[in-house]
């Protein structure tokens, strides 16, 4: 029954979009954030029926088809929605986490001048991530995929009477699409050897190929490009920090839970592909592991509350892209789900703690807010320990998944993951306590107006509290005497790719043990690391102006990484326009284009000279003529 | 009376009553008015038209018989497209138009629309020579409109327009006498052309004298030093017909008059051309990063566009000839947009230097809306209008060739970069004095840009009756030249 | 009439071309080395002549009378352009105080 009104689902929000945006300057601003809530509220109910539909019923995956979009010879695009185990979860997410994060918006956004343009801007990413999350192909998938790009857009530029504001809203929407560009060709390419977009017919052909097929790997590299973009993994990261410009709501929805991770679905979602690519696969697994790394070296030594996030969610984005890579597609997956919850929860905390202090986002000016915002203290701690990977909550199971598959592959894989969960421990630690532990920093004026947030803030903080102790249960595996409810679930859409794996030895239980506690220590120890510096003795960052040890200064700069772009693609294309506008345009082409012009005008400037007005001279001209045509005439005879 | 002469000379008719009126502000109304019974006629075509007919509606009269030359006009699947884009975007462009106080607007509209009778004779005919009548009647009147109307530096820049684009349409003459003279049956009808049998070498001159003109028109680089310069000296008026119709006779008559005219020619330099089409692709956008100049800009934008379209033609597919198609309603109604936003603010803040601007979109909130959406359509972004025509036109382009595909596809890259970056100079940021006091959009400017907006969303979420319409003739022509290519050698 | 051609064809055509060559050349010469425009017009006066001269000549010779009639025909239009040419040449004679050819170069560039 749910499933028939899947329409639905995108529809709502796009309605919800089009009501506040058309009744910006008319509708109250209650009307506005409630219409924007509810529509996504619906959303999330038909979502939730068809979970429920899908979950007892013996067919995994229905394609329920529109109408058609584009015909031209033997390319035929439907507009068309599938509905299996992997979508259906997806829309919980970003229905479920949209629909906090819109209450949570009501009260985050109330004093904002532009509250109808955000709830609209809301509703239309909603839409367009729907549409990602919902396309029974390749290309209505991108259509949401360049759509949030749009709405991202739109949102790191929302308060766009900063120049910083406007330019790193720019920055998201070219890198997303120098990502875009590789997908659309991967989409080319399928099209040239499947003679079709659909999901199902794709995989249904896929599956009866053998491995390493060279345009295989060309697809699947092409399509990770795209993922690359979409995800912030190197070398398209540097757009996610930048994107913290965007008021809060947007970053805990768009830059941490749903957008960013749409990479992640993509790949997930075209697994048999990927599995057939093992050459494309290790690629996914270096850079993920490195994004991994290197987002948590920069993460570190940040002081702004939100960029130590952010840099956090490329982290684990790279963690999940590490999943993938060593075929552990249910693990990402499970990563991407926990990650939604603890992140989103962490964004809003921030959102939480920088609407207390009045705006300021600079972790310096902060600390000892543990007494004021008792329950934002309480929300942020408990995600500050599922992320750091710490048992029984969410992060742990995901990223143990990841961490133990990592071993499968390659144990140096390992390694570098364990070291990465260190680190995010200790930035997560740090950050929580420069915020909370010790005495106020700030100004007299911001001590004055702490608070604890309206209830419409805080309400979501604790449901996602509550999300994130105990959203780990759901992938709870074997050999912690669960059953694995995830894999199960997502089995129909992994299955193909399983069987082209020869499953090398299963981890005895030993192991595992061993990898966990390995994991798990770790974590503890930079947690407690952290506690240390930054809790019990007080440490507090420099200041801006202040010396730091190279590689700390290294960090603080994000390895000069922009710079770097900025040296090596912006200014020589900048220059290369100029170069191509005043000297090829202007002076070469236009200058041979004028040429003949000047050769006609300098020709007749040469001739006139024969008209010198002497009659004398004509008369004898015409007569030397003369004489010249008889001679030439006798000649001739 | 053949319901396809009153499409064509319709206007021409209007043209007069409306040179007669003069001075008097009526003018523009009864223009307005007379290019909306051209629309209308062109729906009651439309819904007569069956788009797997073949050419309908045809005429065929003798004329200059001892030249071998008859009035012969009609209508297939690839006409009816560009008829549309004709009649739909004078009404459009005239009413844009009406925040102007054009001097003498008698002369003015009458002016377009005479050029508009030249358009559509050029989209129709069926014979070369009527094609080339055509093809220089659509520039006298837009000379004159950019002679008299334009800016400060009109005069010079449009004897170089002029010139350029006569000394290519009088080479493409050249070969249009050729090409009769090697008919069987001595006549310019396009059908003997088509079936005139020229050795390779002969098609491969045939080719180039026929490209040159359309490559002017179009333009394709390097061919397109005048365009920059004309787009910004001409009444915004002005550009929007040059950019938004004008161009398209070059796409159209590469895809009527040069492929299937000269097969062997086109195998021969195809691959040039396509190379050159890239080249203009990057180039023009790589230029249009740096842009202080917004209608300059444009220009450029609009150079790398075409030069998108020009590929998938010369790809000579599928999906790229219906790329093409589309592509041509659609950068139409953008690059009309397009200027026509632009000349909102160039008019109000009087002048074209971003540096100038900046923070408009806290004082028009309603007008940096709908700039943002023909913005959209232009880089496209799915579900607007250029999304369907980059997506079949690099769909096209890579079924030729995947690096090909790849560098055209910067195009997607560069446009957004260029696009965004005007954006934010323009509507974004701090607004100083001026732009502080600029006025939101007022009722007809509301109009114009709800139109436009609607067209480019319309086209983007519902693109196949569009399709529709000109695949049969798209595949017949495809099938014939690549017929004809196979005879001879394997291509 | 028979014996004005027999006494014209007593003499022998060569004599009628080298005549008028001769005449012919002291017009030319004439036209390239005078400056005086008055002078220079009766040079061309006398190239015309010299023209006419072999015109009647050979008509005769030939016994055509159409030559003759070209004659007429050109005397006519000598008469004309003589009247034409003089009006000119007063009118330069009035406005630069000089017949010198030299003085109109004024159709230059």
């Amino acid at each position: 029954m749910f499933t028939h009104l899947v329409w639905l689902i995108p529809l709502l929000p796009l309605i919800g979009f089009l009501i506040n945006g058309l009744g910006r300057n008319v509708l109250p601003k209650s009307a506005v954030g409630f219409i924007g809530s509810v529509m996504v509220l619906l959303s999330f109910i038909v979502s939730i029926g068809i979970f429920t539909e899908l979950n007892d019923s013996a067919v995994k995956s229905v394609v329920y088809p529109l109408f058609d979009w584009i015909q031209v010879g033997d390319l035929k695009i439907s507009f068309s929605f599938q509905v299996d185990p992997l979508s259906s979860l997806m829309l919980l997410i970003v229905t479920g986490i949209g629909f906090l994060i819109h209450v949570y918006s009501i009260g985050y956004m109330h004093h904002d001048s532009g509250f109808a343009k955000f709830f609209a801007y809301l509703n239309l990413f909603v839409f367009f991530m729907l549409l990602l999350v919902l396309g029974s192909n390749y290309v209505v998938m991108f259509i949401g995929w360049e759509g949030v790009g749009l709405c991202s857009y739109l949102l790191i530029g929302f308060w766009y009477s900063n120049p910083s504001y406007a330019s790193a809203a720019k920055k998201a929407f070219v890198m997303n699409r120098i990502g875009d560009l590789g997908f659309l060709i991967g989409i080319f390419l399928i099209f040239s050897m499947f003679k079709s977009l659909e999901f199902s017919t794709v995989f249904s052909q896929a599956a009866n190929l053998a491995p390493n097929n060279n345009i295989i790997v060309l697809i699947t590299i092409l399509l990770f490009i795209g993922a690359t973009g979409k995800s912030a993994q190197i070398p398209l990261f540097t757009w996610l920090p930048d994107a913290m410009a965007g008021p809060t709501p947007v970053s805990a929805l768009i830059h941490a839970a749903t957008m960013v991770t749409a990479g992640i679905y993509m790949i997930a979602r075209s697994n048999i592909l990927f599995t057939l690519a093992p050459f494309t696969l290790n690629i996914i697994s270096i850079i993920g592991i490195a994004t991994a790394l290197l987002a948590a070296t920069i993460a570190i030594t940040q002081t702004d509350i939100k960029k130590v996030l952010a840099y956090s969610t490329v982290s684990q984005l790279g963690y999940m892209f590490l999943g993938l890579g060593v075929g552990a597609y249910t693990g990402a997956f499970f990563h991407v789900i926990t990650h939604a919850f603890f992140k989103a929860l962490l964004f809003l905390g921030a959102g939480s703690v920088i609407h207390a202090v009045s705006n300021e986002q600079d972790m310096r000016s902060m600390g000892g807010l543990r007494s004021k915002l008792k329950i934002t203290y309480a929300t942020m701690l408990i995600g500050t320990i599922a992320i750091s990977g710490i048992p029984p909550f969410a992060g742990f199971f995901s990223k143990d998944e990841i961490l133990a598959h990592a071993y499968e592959h390659n144990k140096l894989l390992w390694v570098l993951g364990v070291v990465g969960a260190m680190f995010t421990a200790f930035y997560m630690f740090r950050m929580l306590f420069l915020t909370f532990s010790g005495k106020f920093r700030g100004t007299k004026e911001q001590e004055e107006h702490l608070h604890e947030s309206p209830g419409s803030m805080t309400f979501p903080l604790i449901v996602l509290a509550i999300l994130s102790i105990v959203g780990g249960f759901i992938g709870v595996p074997e050999v912690l005497h669960g059953n694995h409810w995830l894999a199960r679930f997502l089995e129909p859409v992994f299955y193909a790719s399983s069987t082209k794996v020869h499953e090398t030895a299963v981890l005895d239980h030993n192991t595992e043990y061993v990898l966990m506690a390995v994991s798990v220590i770790g974590a503890v120890m930079a947690a407690i690391i952290a506690y240390v510096r930054y809790s019990k003795n007080g440490h507090v960052p420099v200041p801006d102006t202040a010396d730091r040890g190279a590689l700390a200064n290294l960090s603080y700069n994000k390895y000069y990484i922009d710079e770097l772009y900025d040296f090596v693609i912006a200014k020589p294309l900048n220059l290369l326009s100029g170069f191509f506008y005043r000297i090829v345009d202007k002076t070469l082409i236009d200058g041979i284009v004028n040429g003949f012009g000047k050769v006609a005008s300098e020709a007749s400037k040469g001739l006139r000279l024969l008209q010198t007005g002497n009659i004398g001279f004509y008369i004898f001209m015409m007569i030397a003529g003369i004489v010249a045509l008889l001679a030439y005439g006798f000649l001739n005879i | 009376m053949e319901i396809i002469l009153l499409l064509i000379f319709l206007p021409v008719v209007g043209a007069a009553i409306v040179g007669l009126l003069g001075k008097l502000e009526l003018a523009k109304t009864v223009a307005f008015i007379w290019s909306l019974f051209s629309l209308g006629l062109t729906a009651y075509l439309l819904s007569e038209f069956d788009p797997g007919a073949g050419t309908q509606f045809t005429v065929d009269y003798p004329w200059f018989l001892s030249m071998g030359s008859r009035f012969n006009v009609g209508i297939d699947g690839i006409s009816m497209i560009l008829v549309l884009l004709t009649n739909g975007l004078i009404p459009l462009i005239i009413l844009a138009s009406f925040n102007h106080e054009y001097k003498n607007p008698g002369a003015f509209y009458g002016l377009i629309l005479f050029m508009q009778t030249g358009l559509l004779l050029v989209f129709t005919a069926l014979d070369a020579f009527l094609f080339y009548v055509g093809w220089e009647a659509a520039l006298i009147p837009i000379y004159f409109i950019c002679a008299i109307w334009g800016g400060p530096n009109r005069i010079k820049v449009n004897i170089k327009f002029f010139i350029y684009t006569v000394a290519g349409s009088l080479i493409m003459l050249v070969g249009m006498i050729y090409m009769a003279q090697q008919t069987a049956d001595k006549t310019y009808d396009l059908q003997s052309f088509y079936q005139a049998s020229l050795s390779a070498g002969a098609q491969s001159w045939v080719f180039l004298a026929f490209f040159l003109a359309f490559a002017i028109k179009m333009p394709v680089f390097p061919f397109h030093t005048w365009q920059p310069d004309t787009y910004t000296e001409a009444p915004t008026t002005g550009t929007m017909l040059l950019s938004g119709i004008m161009l398209k006779m070059g796409i159209y008559g590469a895809i009527r008059w040069l492929i299937p005219v000269a097969p062997l020619g086109f195998a021969h330099w195809g691959p040039t051309v396509l190379v050159l089409s890239i080249i203009g692709i990057v180039y023009a956008s790589i230029i249009a990063f740096t842009q202080k100049d917004v209608k300059r800009l444009v220009a450029y934008s609009s150079i790398g566009h075409v030069g998108l379209i020009a590929a998938g033609i010369f790809v000579w597919n599928l999906n790229g000839l219906q790329g093409a198609m589309i592509q041509m309603i659609s950068h139409g109604v953008n690059v009309v947009g397009m200027f026509f936003i632009l000349d909102i603010i160039i008019r109000r803040l009087d002048t074209r230097d971003t540096d100038k601007m900046g923070g408009i979109a806290k004082s028009a909130p309603t007008f940096a809306i709908g700039f943002l959406i023909v913005l959209l359509g232009t880089v496209a972004l799915p579900l607007t209008n250029g999304f369907i025509g980059e997506f079949l036109l690099l769909m096209g382009v890579y079924n030729y060739n995947i690096y090909a595909a790849a560098i055209a596809g910067l195009t997607i890259i560069f446009g957004a970069v260029y696009m965004l970056r005007m954006y934010q100079r323009v509507m974004l940021g701090d607004a100083n004095e001026a732009t502080l006091a600029f006025r939101d959009i007022n009722a007809n400017e509301k109009v114009v840009l709800f139109i436009i907006c609607g067209l480019v969303i319309l086209i983007g979420i519902y693109p196949n009756p569009i399709l529709n319409i000109s695949e049969p003739a798209a595949k017949s022509l495809i099938d014939l030249v690549n017929g004809k290519i196979g005879n001879v050698s394997s291509f | 009439m028979e014996s004005v051609i027999q006494s014209i064809q007593g003499v022998p055509l060569n004599h009628y071309i080298l005549f008028s060559a001769i005449i012919f050349t002291i017009g030319v010469i004439g036209v390239l080395i005078r400056r005086n425009a008055i002078v220079i017009f009766m040079s061309v006066e006398l190239m015309l002549n010299a023209v006419n001269l072999l015109l009647t000549a050979f008509s005769a010779y030939r016994g055509d009378a159409s030559g003759q009639v070209f004659v007429f025909f050109i005397m006519a239009l000598a008469a004309a352009e003589v009247a034409v040419g003089l009006a000119i040449i007063v009118m330069i004679y009035r406005n630069t105080n000089s017949t010198d050819i030299n003085v109109l170069n004024r159709l230059k560039w």
